[in-house]
């Protein structure tokens, strides 16, 4: 029965220390965004990784969501005669809930998890030490460049698989099962309004910052995560975790940002 | 070779980025680069009931407009239009509130006056009429039946 | 010892968890020498150089520099206080992303307002004085063990900071790559006069090396002695080291004989 409590007590501890230390990573890393030196390089650089290199990805899920929500809805929708609506439908579940989601979970799985691997084998490998050693703050010198980097990079990934994800809809409502051309765009014209599209940009640029900041600071501590953090071991666990603590921090944070938004 | 790849990807990145996001807000999120341009003009009724913000402006079935705020006004519903520049109401105008179908959206009709004098921006259309309510006629109906 | 101690480990205890490694450690370092530090593996050598860089906090006791203690400055001190440090950490921490020349060029590109041209020329000179002339382009992972520890060496010295410490600069290397550390080691330290602090456990030929030896055992270091003394000690901890340590130079010596 003690051991219950035992057990109880040391994971309330553990986890409360390890929010702590992300909370402070998260400040110290936001702090020194705002720190000069300035250098782009590093920033195209990460750029690069998160949001060019998963352009691809973001490309191809798109067309296939927005593909997917035209057959479904326009089945749907044909059951009350409301096919004129498609456009509208495909648009808005796209641009206020999917893109976000589903760029900021596909970002994760491609990018996050390549982030949280490469922080972990910094640490591991003393190249974390090394850069404190020579008086270079890892905050500025890792983080703040792919904080940086993701909080650009969401949002236009997001764009990006939203007007796939139109045109993914519009092919299928449209040339496919042939809902009415004109009405498809001028109902999506009609009823998107620049408040939709603004909370899906904020959605994103949360996600942005949410996954670059657990997929870095878990990488960041993986000396310090349970049941040892050593060596390749430590840093596939520390990424297995990053990667799904990223993916429902973004789904729980979705819903609350929606209530918020709404 | 390889730093300019990297510039080169992030260059393409950020511009199909940009186009998709300029896509999205200015074409279907209604936002106006180069200001609005179109004017306002107020109208007061008695009754809005359905009636949202963002509804559109017809003449003669044609839009030339929008709803940009509701709001109340020593007990009138104060309506602001936005009106597409290129389209002049006389001071005799009249703007009613109407239903698209049975039970679609409400919308704002703009019957054209006769005078000469146009409506300056800012101004009010005078002369309206407000939204019919199909509960309201319902009810009349039937009690005017078994009234006698 | 009339030389002047500039880093000194007043009663250092340190645990992880249940586990306590460092017991009260004093160790004085004195400035210009070379400080070797000993013990078997888990002992907790690599963690009196954590210590002293700041790395880690001691539980409780001191660690001072220049009467400096460095786990009570503030964050932008220990910076300053790091400027005088470099460090060549055991698998040398070269940035993977990063080619030879860039990773030995970072902190002066980080911490200096150095030209690029200035920048080139002293890690170009650096370089040389490690033998590594032509692999500017080449990235740690195409660098042999030895050359890793050498570049990691460059690095460390770029900045001409006055202490540079060595964690294990010989582990993973055949005799032959150790010989050649030792011997830049021996070559860089003549010119350029800094004082180090060595963790190893390369004991017969280290002792070559040091100017004072120290023997981690037991989480305390027993004893802070010259070479001569460290071997001659009746300390029975050290008298063991030294027995099990010296006794397979000598077989080993033997067996190269025959």
């Amino acid at each position: 029965m003690l051991g219950f409590f035992e057990k109880l007590g040391d994971n309330a501890l553990y986890y409360i220390n390890q929010a702590g230390r992300m909370g402070i990573f998260l400040l110290l890393s936001l702090v020194s965004i705002f720190r000069p030196p300035f250098k782009l390089s590093p920033v195209i650089k990460q750029i690069y990784v998160i949001g060019a290199l998963s352009i691809f990805v973001i490309i191809f899920t798109g067309a296939f969501t927005g593909m997917v929500l035209g057959l479904q809805l326009y089945h749907t929708l044909s059951k009350f005669g409301a096919v004129g609506a498609l456009g509208s439908a495909v648009s808005l579940s796209l641009i206020r809930e999917l893109g976000p989601v589903l760029s900021a979970l596909m970002v994760t799985g491609r990018a996050g998890s390549a982030i949280c691997a490469e922080v972990g084998i910094m640490r591991i490998s003393e190249q974390v030490d090394a850069l404190e050693c020579m008086a270079i703050d890892p905050h500025k010198y890792i983080m703040a460049p792919k904080f940086l980097a993701g909080i650009i990079s969401l949002p236009l990934l997001t764009a990006v698989f939203d007007v796939v994800g139109i045109f993914g809809g519009y092919l299928v409502g449209v040339k496919l099962l042939g809902a009415d051309e004109s009405s498809y765009f001028a109902g999506m014209y009609k009823d998107v309004e620049f408040e939709d599209v603004y909370m899906g940009i904020i959605k994103s640029l949360c996600f942005g910052l949410l996954l670059t900041w657990i997929c870095t600071a878990k990488g960041y501590y993986v000396h310090m995560q349970r049941g040892g953090g050593f060596g390749a071991e430590g840093v596939s666990s520390a990424t297995t975790n990053a990667v799904v603590l990223a993916s429902v921090t973004i789904l729980v944070f979705d819903y609350f940002l929606t209530s918020v938004l709404l | 070779m390889k730093k300019i790849t990297i510039e080169t990807g992030v260059g393409i990145f950020i511009v199909c980025g940009l186009l998709s996001l300029a896509y999205l807000s200015v074409k279907l999120g209604d936002v106006n680069l180069f200001g609005s341009q179109q004017y306002p003009l107020t109208a007061r009724f008695a009754n809005v009931s359905g009636l949202k913000v963002g509804a559109r402006v017809e003449i003669a079935g044609v839009t030339v407009g929008k709803v940009s705020n509701i709001h109340l006004n020593d007990y009138e519903a104060q309506v602001e239009l936005l009106i597409e520049p290129d389209v002049k109401l006389q001071e005799d105008s009249i703007a009613s509130i109407r239903t698209q179908g049975i039970i679609g959206d409400k919308y704002v009709k703009i019957k054209t006056g006769g005078l000469q004098e146009y409506i300056n921006p800012g101004g009010e259309i005078l002369e309206t009429e407000s939204s019919i309510e199909l509960e309201e006629l319902v009810s009349k109906y039937i009690f005017e039946k078994e009234k006698p | 010892m009339n030389t002047k101690t500039i880093i000194q480990l007043i009663d250092v205890f340190k645990s992880f968890g249940s586990q306590q490694v460092l017991k009260g450690v004093n160790l004085p370092i004195a400035e210009g020498k070379t400080t070797v530090i000993v013990g078997g593996s888990g002992q907790g050598k690599s963690l009196i150089i954590k210590h002293i860089l700041g790395l880690m906090k001691p539980d409780s006791g001191k660690v001072l520099f220049d009467s400096r203690e460095i786990n009570k400055v503030s964050k932008k001190e220990l910076m300053e206080i790091r400027m005088n440090f470099g460090v060549l950490f055991q698998n040398a921490a070269l940035f993977d992303s990063m080619t030879v020349f860039d990773n030995v060029a970072l902190p002066l590109r980080e911490r200096t307002k150095k030209s690029e041209e200035e920048i080139m020329n002293i890690v170009h000179e650096k370089l040389s004085m490690m033998d590594l002339e032509g692999s500017d382009d080449k990235y740690p992972a195409q660098l042999s063990g030895g050359m890793r520890k050498r570049a990691g060496l460059a690095r460390a010295l770029v900045l001409n900071p006055k202490i540079i410490f060595f964690d294990e600069p010989t582990t993973g290397l055949d005799a032959a790559k150790s010989n050649e550390i030792y011997r830049v080691f021996f070559k860089t330290q003549a010119q350029l006069k800094y004082t180090s602090v060595i963790v190893s456990h390369d004991v017969p030929k280290i002792l070559k090396l040091a100017d004072y030896v120290a023997l981690l055992h037991g989480g305390v270091v027993q004893g802070c002695l010259t070479p001569e003394e460290f071997q001659l000690s009746d300390n029975p901890l050290v008298k063991e080291y030294v027995e099990t340590t010296m006794g397979s130079l000598y077989s080993s010596e033997m067996e190269e004989g025959i």
